[in-house]
């Protein structure tokens, strides 16, 4: 046999091997975007209308501030700020915390790094309402980590139905996408490259910021893409965390769903995902710009 | 001792997880010579490089560098600078980056970096790959990279980790030649690590020939290849016919069933003793006038010459000759007297020196293997 032959071969099996995938995407990838996009720009009669994305902008709602005074503000933009920016520190804290421990890992024995990595993962096979119903229990007036602050003669403080509350359950749920995505680019790093730069003069925070770094990026990107976009769009935390008196958006797209306001819940979803879309895309190309040559 | 000493190594002992590495290693390095670490894979030559080069502290002993005591000095402080055996060239970044990482680490100003990366590229015959992509180079360019890399921050000494090694026949007795040339001209110090002992004959002022963590024999090429101190160098340095013999007094020798006439004198009244014939010493004659006579038992042709296998009362000796013999021909064979070269037993003796179970292929095989890492 040819080795023509061969590879020809090889690419009908690879086609028939990824056919069930390519179902598999469309099916539920595809369709289900088509489908919002259809009921984004539909009225309840399913004939085209702008209506929905405006309301998205326009709807108003008063706020009654503690002085008394009545502010006008738009709802969901409002709501969507509030998403954005919980999100953001949840990610930032996400990657504060997980890009050393994903380089700490990647530097212990090989036995070590992969139980550290089946622990990390290990709260990832429980369902996340089971988590946050959990870390409404800790973090209770009469939480567990009240009764001990207690127990040892401190005051308890009161942390349940905080913005702080919500962001703690956001960054406890994403931070393994934040790890995983860094150290497995980590652990392929060669040890040469930091021998090599301690040799040409740097310090250990010099070999990090000079060479880790720059070529850990690519991971860094794909943590970053992993925790903010769930963290943008994500429901029941700030219900449960933050007592809901911090509405996300993923909160309002459920509750227009709930409603049966299907039209208006998959405006808001369009406009949310072009919004993280774009904000992805610009940040990929500014981290290619800055560390030209650390691509995938 | 004299001042022209840069490295200075007093009793280095290592081991890793209870096996012993180095094993209490003396060992002083000349400022500006060309001296190579030989040994097979395991030896302890790149164990020594990592600890000159800070990676690695030793268990026991002082490393000193120019009069001082290193011990504690972290690899980036040293003047030392390393050649890795993959080069581990930075990949985020081209040529000239890579070249400029030292300067900057050193806060150089832009133009004086500029100018130095300029130089170093000239150095090493990479004019115009300023902005190249470094992993699109080939291996001999990636090579050049990092020696212009190691050598633009002015290291007082370069170690070079078998930085030949993955380089294919032709490319690498080039780069000898280049290595050498820039040593020549830069007149620093080199610290050559390899197992390939043609690569140290050719371009070292020392040699280094080291096996179980211990050196076993430090002298000029010369010195290496025609005296050899144990089976072990005579067997690793070119190729060896390494016999028992007993050495009746001064300049006269029995081996193989013969007394020989030979230059070497100084040891005791018949003491056994380990003789040394190179394969090319080694006269084919006929038999009426040989010293030892035996049979032809293989023939390889090398080109210059042909490599036989003579069977001389049950030891194979290897014997290079440029007149054809038959497989299965009994011959003649005639020593030199300053053909032979005595050595005084050691643990090595009788483990090689036989080239009874020799096949070429074997032996290319085994050059080969590169060390492996810690």
């Amino acid at each position: 046999m040819n080795s023509s032959a061969v590879k020809e071969k090889s690419s009908a099996l690879q086609r028939f091997l990824a056919a069930p995938y390519m179902v598999w995407a469309v099916l539920f990838i595809l369709v289900p975007l088509v489908f919002i996009a259809y009921y984004a720009f539909t009225d309840d009669n399913f004939s085209f209308t702008f209506d929905n994305i405006a309301r998205f902008f326009n709807a108003t709602s008063e706020i009654t501030a503690e002085s008394g005074e009545v502010t006008e503000v738009r709802t969901y933009i409002l709501i969507f700020r509030r998403s954005v920016r919980l999100a953001v520190i949840s990610t930032l804290i996400c990657f504060l915390l997980g890009y050393p421990v994903a380089y700490i890992i990647s530097r212990m024995k090989p036995r070590t790094q992969k139980t550290m990595i089946t622990v990390i993962m290990i709260p990832m096979w429980m369902n996340f309402l089971i988590r946050t119903y959990a870390w409404m229990n800790i973090l209770q007036d009469t939480g567990i980590i009240n009764l001990l602050l207690v127990k040892i003669g401190l005051q308890p403080f009161h942390i349940i139905g905080t913005q702080a509350a919500v962001v703690i359950g956001m960054v406890y749920d994403y931070l393994p996408y934040m790890i995983l995505p860094i150290y497995s680019v980590m652990a392929k790093l060669d040890v040469k490259l930091f021998e090599a730069a301690h040799d040409l003069g740097c310090t250990s925070f010099g070999v990090l910021r000079r060479v880790v770094f720059p070529l850990t990026m690519p991971g860094v990107i794909s943590g970053i893409t992993m925790v903010l976009i769930p963290s943008v769009s994500t429901f029941y935390i700030s219900q449960k965390l933050g007592s809901g008196k911090f509405f996300l958006i993923g909160d309002a797209i459920e509750g227009q769903y709930i409603a049966n306001n299907l039209h208006f819940a998959a405006a808001i979803a369009f406009i949310m995902m072009i919004i993280l879309l774009a904000a992805m895309a610009l940040l990929r190309r500014l981290a290619e710009i800055k560390f030209k040559g650390a691509r995938t | 001792m004299e001042n022209n000493v840069i490295i200075d190594l007093r009793n280095i002992s290592v081991s890793f997880d209870g096996e012993t590495i180095l094993d209490k290693l003396n060992l002083y390095i000349r400022n500006g010579e060309f001296i190579t670490f030989l040994g097979p894979s395991g030896c302890g030559k790149t164990t020594t490089l990592r600890v000159i080069a800070g990676f690695l502290t030793p268990d026991e002993g002082d490393v000193v560098f120019d009069g001082k005591i290193i011990n504690g000095v972290p690899a980036h402080k040293r003047q030392v600078n390393t050649i890795f055996q993959r080069y581990a060239l930075f990949p985020h970044l081209n040529v000239a980056e890579n070249i400029a990482f030292g300067l900057k680490q050193k806060k150089m100003k832009k133009a004086q970096i500029d100018e130095k990366v300029a130089e170093m590229l000239a150095l090493v015959n990479l004019k115009g790959f300023e902005k190249r992509n470094v992993n699109l180079l080939s291996g001999g360019q990636q090579q050049r990279v990092a020696i212009a890399r190691a050598l633009a921050v002015d290291p007082k000494v370069l170690l070079l980790d078998e930085p030949l090694a993955a380089l294919d026949l032709k490319l690498r007795k080039d780069m000898q030649v280049e290595l050498k040339n820039i040593q020549q001209r830069l007149g620093i110090t080199f610290i050559f690590v390899t197992h390939d002992q043609e690569e140290a004959l050719s371009m070292s002022d020392t040699i280094v020939v080291m096996d179980g963590g211990k050196i076993q024999q430090i002298g000029t090429p010369t010195d290496i290849y025609n005296e050899p101190k144990n089976a072990f160098v005579a067997d690793f340095i070119g190729e060896s016919n390494i016999v028992d013999g007993i050495m009746h007094k001064d300049r006269v020798v029995e081996f193989s069933g013969h007394t020989f006439d030979c230059v070497d004198g100084g040891f005791n009244t018949d003491e056994p003793v380990d003789v040394v014939v190179r394969p090319e010493d080694v006269d084919v004659v006929p038999i009426e006038n040989g010293m030892l006579t035996g049979t032809v038992t293989s023939v390889t042709f090398k080109g210059v010459h042909y490599e036989i296998i003579v069977d001389i009362g049950g030891f194979m000796w290897m014997i290079q000759t440029t007149d054809f013999v038959g497989v299965n021909e009994k011959v003649g064979l005639f020593i030199e007297p300053d053909a032979i070269h005595i050595m005084k037993k050691s643990e090595y003796s009788g483990k090689f020196g036989d080239y009874s179970s020799f096949s070429n292929e074997l032996d290319e095989l085994s050059d080969a293997e590169s060390e492996p890492e810690e």
